[in-house]
């Protein structure tokens, strides 16, 4: 129920990982760069304490695990949705065992697991984009038809439609939710595309914030009881354009996260939690 | 056909006929006329007139008549309450009897009234003696008393079972329609007496039909052979109390096991062919927005068919919505959660899902604690609340393969077409996108409107498994695009008498125009049993087990089985080209049309001539009309063929067609054309003969294309028959095309509709004319049902005048029933009943907007010469017209095809402050059976200032009461207004 009348972007709790050390080096990227550490924590930190501190939010706070660098993008271990959790089998076989100590974490939440157990299914929360409405979910190098088809068995109540990841490495990497019915997505030519595709596909019709840099359209949007709309985005310092963007958002409590070192290994803001809405014990 | 009853029935019957004879023909004579009053009452939001007080009629002083004058009578305050209590009381006896016989359960309740049996005999008398008493008892199960009603109603049923088998067995069409009065008007046990009288009446061959309703439960109705669809969906609609009915259709399963959605304009025995006459109730146009529903009862009947859906799996959900679900099911089942009396096994009977655990059961008894206060409708609205967003609510699936042969499921849903692989929607097309769908052999194509950066547009075609699946497919786009995107439909703009051959077209009303009806529903809102309460009630009484609640949630499954249709509904011979597309019931259809012509009785010739020099009118016209119309208008009118048609031919030079939304389609009609109005033309004389000219005129454009068929069709010599003549066409048709048309009206607008578009507004401005059909300005011209004989041309025809407001409002009552084996010969070789001829109840609405070209005046639409045809030369005459129609539905049974004697007829006119009211009764003697009609025309006239939409609804209560046996028929609002300003060309 709470999938089906809670307002859009109402959560109550987040799951989050610490960054191994092994994220600097071990880290999978799509391209090159040098990550510090150092300020890698930093951001990370100030990323979780932003939500439970700022927010509010019932932070479940996962260890690292040395062995897996890419542990701290949770994201990608679990689609959650309601009630109802979907532990993926993430693309990248190296991270395929992150979704154990998230599987652990969200029972212990108490929603209803549903796991992947086809050896041919691979799917990343990050290509899984939940309008509120429907599901759109990208074909990306780290998603497959039949990762898409496992969640749409999962989440039966919604239409569930797959979207060609044509650049970037996930769907999320150039679009999320900046609110009710309203799409962030990148300008670039295969962004647009994409939002096209969403369009097409659905029966509702979506608001477009289109800003200037496709990894900065992946912003946090919450609807919190008490704060209204909350939008976690892109500081200024480095995405200018972009951040001008979402600060004509109206009524938006809007905060700026940093996130230049994540990103380097394709982490986005919404890559580094798992939001859920659990109605307080009834 | 008889049933298990038959023999006793027999028995019973015989002695009863005796005793009634002579009232018998009266009753019969009343049965017909008693549906169109329970139609008519709709537009007027009047559930049951009066009966008491003007006997107008003349009828013989039977029993029955005392009865129901008594009656109304009796309980005048609450009579008017009844009607619909008492309606569904009747049917349930009906059906209960039988389901007793196969099922024992019902003996009890037998058993309990002893006096069954004898009660058939003197059942009038019984109805004199304690008809006030019934009607209170009645009126107390209304309202909920549980006790009471456990106990009264089982009486009733008693009673009527026990007359009804004697005359359910054999009842006819007619005797239902009587049924269906009584019921309305009294008690059971005089409709108990009436169907022995019936019988004698009868002589059609008829056949028991079993519909499984949405709570699992049989309803057996006894329809005759040659029966059209709607003729039993009416039925079942009138056993289930419910008046919202163009969301559900009847499904049957072909010989190959699919499930086809009854088509209600086609004989029923044509349809099903050989398979049993077993038919399920379904939900066909799941609705967006349940809470736009305006009953309860619909809601709860939807919520029924949802059930089912989900407990068969047809609707997917998760486990937490089908807790969810769950648990309004049984707040509005057994009410709040009683821990003492609510343990799991309470849950045994109800199905929540395809695979129900224990888990999910502990988590809806958990729910269901939470809706503590929830009243049974409440917790349906809240069902529904929530089923509406399930992704696949509404969907209807169907299996195919794309070009490259892989497997998926087309969805045709509100919005649109839906592809699905596996799982997943691989993509989607909305009705706006589609500018055509065709079907050939076993394919399946849609023409897509090309995208902002294609310059061409495409086409996607799918492989279904055979030509049948294809048609089928290709049918409930065409009724979903139809229903849920057209204002109205789109058919021929022939309105209800032209149909394609293959070009199927959706007959019934759009969900705008039922909406809007439905807007007039006024009545208390009625009592309904849910199952589980039903069950509740019957284990009081220590009545057998076997409770319907549980068959009707659990039962799902099994019943599901027949139910699958409801997804597939494929209607199976599209091709019928007579048939009215006019459907379904009794409801009010709203049409838009440009032009309304009336037929008088006509003969196949002047028919055809009629046709030809509307052809004729089209083309010069279109020709000659100087300017297109305002784009608004065309965006919006569109609807139908005609507009699409004409706008073709403009060609684009207004470009409206993409302006308008670029919905608008073109509609091609390719195979068979069957015009429909012909149908009416000779006999008239029972319904009002209107046609609308504007769809003869598309159609006629559309002939010229085609040719052929056409001709043959039109020569059908009973044109009142025509339409009810079944061409084999579609069956062997092997493709076919609908172009969607869109009018601009955006859904958007569409939605709006209902509620902007009251009967009458004052003449909109142009392009805000959502009808505006193609109607070139030509003065439209109604008439009521015409008195035979009397083919009045009255102010109607020439509209010319400044009048603001023209309604008139016929009332008819027909005495006496005409023999129901008539048969008109057909070219087909077909007889025709004269059901036929009973328009079914349509509402033509049809605001032609501002015409401010020239004036054609059709005076006739038979007769060519009286048609007046002006194109250029004509004085142009600026005025706006818009004339709404509402009819009410007939059933039929009660048409009747032949003509009449004109008995008498009489104009009385007499003349008031603004308002001009000309009364022409004519009563008119067929087949041994009288009918009166009465038609009133009110002319009001003044300046805006007048509230024309008061002044008409004055007009027609006044009508109604002053003839309250007397029912309305069709109500006719013809709005002129004369533009003060200059002319334009």
């Amino acid at each position: 129920m709470t999938a089906l009348t809670a307002p859009f972007g109402r959560f109550t709790h987040s799951v989050v990982r610490a960054i191994p050390a092994s994220f600097g080096e071990g880290a999978l990227r799509t391209c090159s760069a040098q990550v510090d550490l150092a300020a890698a924590l930093r951001e990370h930190e100030h990323y979780v304490a932003v939500l439970k501190h700022r927010l509010g939010l019932q932070v479940v706070e996962l260890p690292a695990d040395e062995s897996l660098p890419d542990c701290v993008f949770v994201e990608d271990a679990a689609v959650v949705c309601g009630d109802t959790a979907l532990v993926t089998r993430p693309g990248a076989p190296s991270r395929r065992k992150e979704t154990e100590a998230m599987k652990q974490a969200l029972q212990e939440l108490n929603l209803n697991i549903v796991e992947m157990d086809d050896d041919s299914a691979t799917l990343d929360g990050g290509d899984v984009l939940f309008t509120g409405r429907e599901f759109f979910v990208g074909l990306s190098t780290r998603t497959n038809q039949r990762g898409a088809e496992i969640l749409a068995d999962a989440f039966k109540d919604y239409t569930v439609s797959p979207v060609p990841v044509l650049d970037g490495l996930h769907l999320k990497s150039f679009c999320s939710m900046a609110g009710p019915d309203l799409i962030a997505i990148g300008s670039s030519e295969p962004a647009q595309k994409a939002f096209k595709v969403m369009q097409q596909m659905s029966d509702h019709r979506y608001d477009k914030l289109t800003v200037s840099d496709d990894i900065a359209a992946n912003c946090v949007y919450m609807n919190l009881p008490d704060k209204g709309h909350v939008l976690l985005y892109c500081t200024s310092e480095e995405y200018p354009e972009s951040a001008k963007v979402f600060e004509k958002l109206k009524d938006y409590t809007l905060i700026p996260v940093s996130n230049s070192e994540k990103v380097k290994v394709d982490g986005a803001l919404t890559c580094c939690s798992v939001f859920i809405n659990k109605k307080l014990e009834n | 056909m008889t049933t298990e009853v038959g023999s006793e029935t027999e028995v019973k019957k015989e002695p009863e006929k005796a005793e009634e004879q002579s009232p018998a023909p009266e009753q019969d004579a009343q049965a017909p006329a008693a549906e169109p009053k329970a139609e008519a009452e709709l537009p007027c939001g009047e559930t049951a007139p009066p009966g008491g007080d003007g006997d107008a009629q003349p009828k013989a002083a039977s029993p029955e008549k005392e009865r129901k004058q008594k009656e109304p009578s009796a309980g005048k305050g609450i009579s008017r309450f009844l009607p619909p209590w008492l309606k569904r009381q009747k049917s349930q006896s009906q059906a209960e009897p039988r389901e007793a016989e196969k099922e024992n359960q019902e003996k009890v309740d037998e058993q309990q009234q002893p006096g069954q049996e004898s009660a058939p005999k003197s059942p009038v008398s019984e109805a004199k003696e304690a008809p006030g008493e019934e009607l209170k008892s009645d009126d107390k199960d209304d309202k909920h008393s549980i006790g009471s009603a456990d106990t009264q109603p089982a009486k009733e049923e008693k009673g009527d079972e026990s007359l009804e088998r004697s005359a359910d067995v054999k009842e006819k069409e007619e005797s239902k329609c009587e049924e269906k009065k009584e019921e309305g008007e009294t008690p059971k046990p005089d409709s108990g007496t009436e169907k022995p009288l019936l019988k004698a009446a009868k002589k059609m061959k008829t056949v028991m039909c079993h519909v499984t309703l949405l709570d699992g439960s049989q309803f057996p109705c006894e329809v005759e052979k040659r029966a059209k669809g709607h003729f039993l969906f009416f039925k079942v609609c009138e056993h289930l109390n419910l008046l919202e009915k163009d969301y559900f259709g009847l499904s049957y399963k072909d010989a190959a096991d699919q499930k086809c959605w009854l088509d209600p304009a086609k004989e029923i025995k044509r349809q099903i062919r050989n398979s049993p006459w077993q038919f399920a109730f379904n939900v066909k146009f799941y609705p967006p927005d349940p809470s736009q529903l305006t009953e309860d009862i619909t809601r709860y009947l939807l919520c029924l068919q949802l059930r089912q859906d989900i407990a068969s799996g047809r609707l997917p959900c998760s486990f937490v919505t089908h807790s969810l679900l769950g648990s309004y099911t049984l707040q509005a089942e057994l009410g709040d959660y009683d821990p003492s009396e609510h343990r799991l096994e309470y849950l045994s009977d109800f199905q929540f899902a395809p695979t129900q655990t224990k888990e999910m059961e502990e988590k809806v008894v958990e729910l269901h604690k939470n809706h503590r206060g929830m009243t049974p409708a409440q917790a349906d609205a809240q069902f529904l609340e929530n089923a509406k967003k399930l992704s696949m609510y509404g969907v209807d699936l169907h299996h195919a393969k794309d070009s490259e042969g892989v497997d998926i499921m087309l969805g045709v849903c509100a919005n649109g077409l839906l592809v699905y692989k596996d799982r997943l929607r691989i993509n989607r097309f909305a009705w706006p996108k589609i500018l055509k769908i065709s079907y050939k052999r076993s394919n399946f194509y849609i023409k897509i409107r090309p995208g902002e950066t294609e310059q061409f547009e495409s086409s996607v075609g799918f492989k279904l498994p055979n030509h049948r699946s294809a048609k089928r497919l290709w049918k409930v786009c065409v009724e979903h695009h139809t229903f849920f995107r057209l204002v109205t439909p789109e058919q021929p703009p022939k309105a209800r008498f032209l149909t394609l051959g293959s070009k199927f077209r959706y007959s019934g009303r759009t969900q705008a125009q039922t909406r809007q009806a439905s807007s007039l529903i006024d009545r208390p809102a009625p009592y309904f049993e849910r199952t589980s309460s039903k069950r509740v009630s019957r284990s009081l009484d220590g009545a057998p087990v076997v409770s319907v609640s549980d068959q009707a949630l659990r039962g799902d499954s099994s019943v599901a089985g027949d139910k699958e249709n409801g997804r597939e509904p494929a209607l199976e011979l599209s091709s019928d080209s007579k048939s009215k597309l006019r459907v379904q019931g009794e409801n009010i259809y709203v049409r838009h049309s440009n032009l309304m012509l009336e037929d008088l009785d006509k003969t196949q010739e002047d028919v055809l001539k009629h046709q030809a020099s509307i052809s004729e009118l089209k083309r010069s016209f279109m020709e000659s009309t100087p300017e297109p119309r305002p784009d608004q208008w065309d965006k919006r009118l569109t609807a139908s063929p005609a507009t699409s048609l004409r706008l073709q031919a403009q060609g684009s030079a207004e470009d409206k067609q993409r302006s308008g939304t670029g919905e608008q389609a073109e509609v091609e009609i390719e195979e068979t054309v069957v015009i429909k109005e012909v149908k009416k033309a000779p006999k008239t004389k029972d319904v009002a003969p209107e046609v609308v000219v504007g769809a003869a005129v598309a159609e006629e454009a559309k002939k010229e294309k085609e040719g052929e068929a056409e001709e043959k069709e039109d020569k059908r010599p009973g044109g009142g028959e025509a339409s009810s003549s079944s061409d084999s066409h579609s069956e062997s048709e092997e493709e076919a095309e609908y172009h969607p048309q869109v009018s601009s009206v955006s859904v958007d607008q569409i939605k709006e509709e209902p509620e902007e578009e009251e009967p009458k507004q004052e003449a909109p401005p142009p392009g805000a004319d959502p009808i505006a059909s193609a109607a070139p300005p030509r003065a439209r011209e109604e008439r009521g049902a015409a008195s035979e004989g009397a083919a009045d041309e009255e102010a109607h025809n020439g509209h010319t005048e400044t009048r603001q407001g023209l309604v008139s409002v016929e009332e008819d009552e027909e005495e006496e029933e005409e023999e129901e084996e008539e048969e008109e010969p057909r070219l087909n070789g077909d007889v025709s009943r004269t059901e036929t001829e009973r328009l079914p109840q349509v509402i033509c609405c049809s605001e032609p907007p501002v015409v401010k070209t020239e004036m054609v005046t059709i005076s006739d639409t038979f007769a060519a010469q009286k048609t007046e045809i002006s194109t250029k030369e004509v004085p142009i005459v600026h005025t706006e017209t818009k004339t709404i129609t509402y009819e009410a539905a007939q059933l039929d049974g009660a048409g009747d095809s032949e003509p009449g004697v004109l008995m008498t007829a009489q104009t009385i006119t007499s003349e008031s402050l603004c308002t001009t009211t000309t009364t022409h009764i004519t009563k008119t003697l067929k087949g041994g059976l009288s009918e009166t009609r009465i038609e009133k025309r009110i002319v009001i006239t003044g300046d805006s200032d007048i509230d024309h939409d008061q002044a008409l609804a004055q007009a027609i209560k006044e009508a109604k009461e002053q003839h309250p046996d007397m029912s309305v028929t069709r109500v006719v609002v013809h709005k002129e207004t004369e533009l003060a300003e200059e002319g334009e060309d």
